[in-house]
């Protein structure tokens, strides 16, 4: 099992009132498939991710990644975990600003020592980034911003890809490209991808689907 | 309308207090730095003026020897029976172990009416001048004096100035050991005889001489001052900038809400005034706080100096609390001007990211740089071809301001080079961060780098000075004992005591002239091996000493030579035409007059009615204090008139430390408000920082590793600062030894460096940014998860 996530909740405090967001979530990706995530606006599907990734705690429950049990690691090992073994592909992007394209693109690969030249520039050329490797982040529109995003998660072959609404600012021809592009590392490596998405023609290319409603997945 | 929107404006700072306070401390320091120096001024200004003005010695002309020492008594009694209304006074300085001061002794009876009040009735007068009598002053320097054996009982008088006791001439005579002598004589009325030789007449207000000599001496203090504002400013320009940058979102909602950019500017000029109003009066509190710490080393320096009496304790007027809240509130504006200036050519629609403003601070690099090049140019000109000492301040203005300018470029492109060098990706995004953050960081790594700057080159100077002082005092110091004889008499009485006691009598006799109108000291010298052997020659002809001896030439001071552009080989023309040949010049510190030394017989010759009392003894080390003592209770000179070498040495050099301890502490607190500046920025990026680390953290480095790293880039950045400050500290330094010293005072010193002390400094400016950076580095490695992925969570 690459990832299994177990009763996992997750509540917000907002002023004095706590919100849940997730109660009690369940939900398993092997290696090699494809799940699409979807759920209205606000239903917590970026929130469920950031748990998988690590970035955040559940409140209860399990998440573990590879048989490996997120919350007893420590900081660093989480660390780690999330350079070597996890692609993550924000909803907002988050570039690192002061980067050039591609430098953005090999980051998190060269920190987690597995970068290759070769795969990196399949990845340029498939995501149409070959014009703008020296540009700035913020001299990019949203899309092109996007599939840096994406690229940065790809670059270091990961097992387990997290990708948050990856195709959002994505023309049609565009989210097809990055799709079959996710979907071939998928096929290659045997990694796991799990991925938001409000496209029902997009989620129906996927091998499964969940859906993500009033804290819980059906 | 207005309303509402300078609430929203304002409820910036209720969500960045870190930042007001920066920008509150910043002013206050600024405005500190500046009242505190002008509060020095005013006071020293003040105490010259009353000094001057006591006892009407202002308004009247003065009757003193020519040679500048005290003279008999009975010459003011022959003066008075030959119809001259005159009032002696006698001054000097009293000292009983720590405690000193100066004392004037007057004549009540025959003393001018513009003097201190309090003496109206004729049973204060009778208690007054009678044993053991009353000493009037200041009631700080009362109570700074109390408990003090040996002095009359004093009493509070406010017309006397700080650091003077005023007592009559009877028992000030007893209390410094000069019986019978009198310093000057008060013309109320002159006589129509003529002065008996060996006096002169002296105008009225020539004791703005003191306003004169301390001139510079204030002026460098003004520096300082100016300096550590500049600093402050520095501070609060990086400040405001921020707080507009963060705000340039809501600025663009407000527009586009309908607020004109009138309006906008209106508010914002009106919150940087509110702003400024808070700082400015607790930064004036402040500055009377550092006047008040820093004022009785001024006043140690300025009587030991100039012997310019300066009171201790402040008092300040309305005007300078009003100043020093207007000063708060010009730099406030000033330093906002930048900002509110890039609002108004804002476009409505302008991008909020960082990485824009980095890169329109890329922009302004350049010009930055092509500006501090044209004043790196404009100080070096200035330091070739200025004259004076206003072109020597103005040198060091263009040389800090250049160094300021050239940093962010320097960094940039320091930065740039790392980021190259760089191999792993890491390390490329350490550098390339840390030039994005350049432009926040900018102005307080300026802060951080003139005040390393100052220190250096006033380090330089203050070191320098002191290896070449220690030396000279050894040179000028040749003899074991100085003494001086209080009469004729007594004097050649004290000459035959001495004989077979000692290797040798050397006479210090002189007078003063005025030479082209200066004031110039002229001394006879006896042809002997202590001046041929140690004299501080700086420039001379070999046989110098024998031309000198032949009384056809003359020694020059350094200061006589840079003030006339006389060189050895010229000719000097003394008031009654004697000509004489320059055959060397020597090196005289810390004397403000221009001196000649010609040989003994000459000045005898010239001038036959010059006083003959001080003479300076040849005796062996061991046989020293034994002669010493001899001479006191023996042959019963007062103590005061018998000085061995070492205590002389140990004043000079005492007044030597003195007078760079106020720099000192200064330096100090420049380098900590350069700290303060440090941490201030560091707290300010923290906040805005947190989205450009948000990814890097979840990309897989850890919350302490990017502590770390936060924490080695104020250290680099500090670094490379220092790397910067230290060439220009050096020609600091060597401005201010060339070129301000030699225009303030007269003298040049050769400079010597010393790397240990930069390598202290270095440590401290290491230091100083570790600190700052340490608090905001704990908050980022402490920081909890959900912090960061909050950043993701939101919309930016
Ligand atoms: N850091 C946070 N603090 C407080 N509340 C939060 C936080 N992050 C998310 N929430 C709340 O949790 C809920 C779920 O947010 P989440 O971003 O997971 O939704 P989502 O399903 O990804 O929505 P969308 O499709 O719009 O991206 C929202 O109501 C949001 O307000
Ligand atoms: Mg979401």
């Amino acid at each position: 099992m690459l990832l299994s996530v177990n009763n996992v909740t997750k509540s917000y405090a907002e002023g004095a009132q706590r919100t849940e967001i997730l109660r009690g979530v369940d939900l398993s990706l092997e290696a090699g498939q494809a799940i699409a995530l979807t759920g209205e606006s606000g239903s917590g599907k970026s929130t469920l991710l950031h748990l998988c990734a690590g970035l955040d705690q559940p409140d209860s429950g399990q998440i573990s990644i590879q048989g490996q049990q997120i919350a007893g690691l420590k900081d660093s090992a989480r660390a780690a975990l999330r350079r070597s073994r996890i692609g993550l592909v924000f909803q907002q992007f988050n570039l690192i600003p002061s980067l050039k394209v591609a430098d953005n693109i090999a980051f998190q690969a060269r920190l987690a020592g597995r970068w290759q030249a070769d795969w990196a520039a399949h990845l340029a050329q498939t995501l149409g980034l070959e014009a703008h490797l020296q540009k700035y982040p913020e001299q990019l529109s949203g899309g092109q911003q996007q599939r840096v995003a994406i690229g940065r998660a790809l670059a270091a072959r990961p097992a387990l890809i997290l990708a948050d609404e990856p195709t959002g600012n994505l023309d049609e021809d565009a989210s097809d490209k990055v799709l079959a592009l996710l979907l071939e590392l998928v096929r290659d490596t045997g990694a796991g991808l799990l991925m938001v998405t409000h496209s029902q023609r997009l989620a129906a290319r996927l091998g499964a689907q969940q859906h993500l409603s009033s804290g819980v997945v059906a | 309308m207005y309303w509402a929107g300078f609430k929203a404006l304002i409820s910036h700072w209720r969500r960045h207090k870190v930042q007001l306070a920066g920008l509150i401390l910043g002013l206050m320091l600024a405005t500190a730095f500046w009242t505190g120096v002008q509060a020095i001024n005013a006071q020293a200004r003040q105490s010259y003026a009353q000094a001057a003005s006591l006892m009407g010695q202002d308004q009247l002309a003065q009757i003193v020897a020519i040679d500048g020492q005290n003279f008999p008594q009975e010459e003011y009694i022959a003066l008075r029976r030959a119809g001259w209304q005159v009032s002696p006074i006698l001054q000097g300085r009293w000292r009983h172990q720590d405690s000193y001061v100066n004392v004037m002794g007057i004549d009540p009876v025959t003393a001018p009416p513009v003097g201190p009040t309090g003496l109206g009735q004729m049973s204060e007068l009778v208690s007054f001048i009678t044993p053991p009598g009353v000493g009037m002053a200041a009631s700080q320097t009362v109570a700074r004096l109390a408990g003090v054996p040996g002095l009359p009982a004093l009493q509070v008088s406010p017309d006397v100035v700080g650091g003077l006791v005023l007592t009559d001439i009877g028992i000030a005579q007893d209390l410094l050991g000069a019986e019978h002598q009198i310093t000057r004589l008060i013309v109320v009325t002159p006589g129509t005889t003529p002065l008996p030789e060996g006096l002169r007449m002296r105008p009225a207000a020539q004791d703005s001489e003191l306003t004169r000599l301390t001139d510079s001496f204030h002026l460098n203090l003004t520096a300082f001052g100016f300096l550590s504002f500049a600093v402050g400013l520095l501070i609060v320009h990086s400040a405001v900038g921020l707080g507009f940058e963060q705000r340039r979102v809501l600025f663009r909602t407000l527009r586009a809400l309908g607020l004109p950019l009138r309006a906008l500017v209106v508010l914002l000029l009106s919150e940087v005034a509110v702003i400024a109003l808070c700082a400015g009066v607790f930064g004036v509190v402040l500055g009377y706080g550092l006047a008040a710490v820093l004022l009785p080393d001024v006043a140690a320096t300025l009587s030991g100096l100039y012997g310019a009496p300066v009171s201790g304790g402040l008092s300040l007027s309305p005007v300078w609390w009003l100043g020093g809240i207007a000063v708060a509130l010009l730099g406030a504006l000033a330093a906002a001007g930048q900002s509110l200036w890039r609002l108004v050519r804002l476009p409505v629609l302008a991008p909020a990211q960082p990485r824009a403003w980095a890169r329109a601070s890329a922009r302004s690099l350049w010009w930055q740089f092509g500006a501090a090049c044209v004043l790196m140019v404009a100080a070096l000109g200035l330091a070739v071809w200025g004259q004076g000492l206003s072109a020597g301040f103005m040198t060091l203005a263009a040389l800090l301001l250049g160094a300021a300018l050239v940093l962010p470029g320097f960094l940039y492109a320091v930065t740039g080079a790392a980021q190259r060098l760089s191999r792993g990706v890491g390390a490329q995004w350490f550098w390339a961060d840390t030039r994005q953050q350049l432009p926040g960081m900018s102005l307080a790594l300026m802060a951080l780098t003139l005040a390393l700057a100052a220190n250096i080159g006033v380090g330089t100077m203050v070191g320098s000075f002191r290896l070449v002082f220690t030396g000279w005092l050894d040179q000028r110091l040749a003899s074991e004992l100085y003494i001086s004889a209080r009469t004729k008499e007594e004097a050649a009485h004290l000459r035959s005591w001495l004989q077979g006691k000692v290797d040798a009598t050397l006479p210090i006799w002189g007078v003063e002239v005025p030479l082209d109108g200066v004031q110039t000291q002229i001394y006879g010298m006896q042809d002997h091996a202590t001046y041929r052997d140690h004299w501080p020659i700086l420039k001379g002809d070999a046989d110098l000493w024998d031309r000198l001896a032949k009384g056809d030439s003359t020694l020059i001071n350094e200061q006589f030579a840079r003030r006339t552009g006389l060189e050895p080989g010229q000719t000097v023309t003394l008031p009654k035409g004697h000509q004489l040949r320059i055959v060397a010049v020597y090196s005289d510190y810390g004397n403000p007059q221009q001196q000649m030394i010609i040989a003994n017989d000459l000045l005898t010759d010239l001038y036959p009615q010059v006083s003959r009392l001080r003479y300076a003894l040849r005796v062996p080390p061991d046989r020293v204090a034994a002669l010493a003592d001899a001479l006191i209770n023996e042959f019963g000179l007062p103590p005061a008139h018998v000085s061995q070498q070492d205590q002389i040495k140990a004043y000079s050099t005492e007044v030597f430390e003195r007078t760079f301890s106020v720099t000192a502490a200064l330096n100090v607190l420049t380098l900590g408000v350069a700290a303060m500046a440090i941490l201030l920025s560091l707290l300010t990026l923290s906040i805005i920082r947190l989205p450009q680390l948000a990814p890097v953290w979840a990309v897989g480095l850890t919350r302490q590793q990017l502590a770390v790293l936060e924490l080695l880039r104020a250290l680099a950045l500090a670094g490379f600062s220092t790397v910067l400050a230290l060439p220009v500290g050096l020609l600091l330094g060597w401005v201010l030894l060339a070129v301000v010293n030699v225009a303030a005072f007269g003298w040049q010193l050769p400079m010597t460096v010393f790397p240990t002390d930069w390598v202290r400094l270095g440590g401290l400016a290491l230091l100083a940014a570790a600190v700052a950076a340490a608090w905001p580095a704990w908050r980022l490695a402490s920081m909890s998860p959900a912090r960061l992925v909050g950043v993701f969570a939101h919309e930016r």
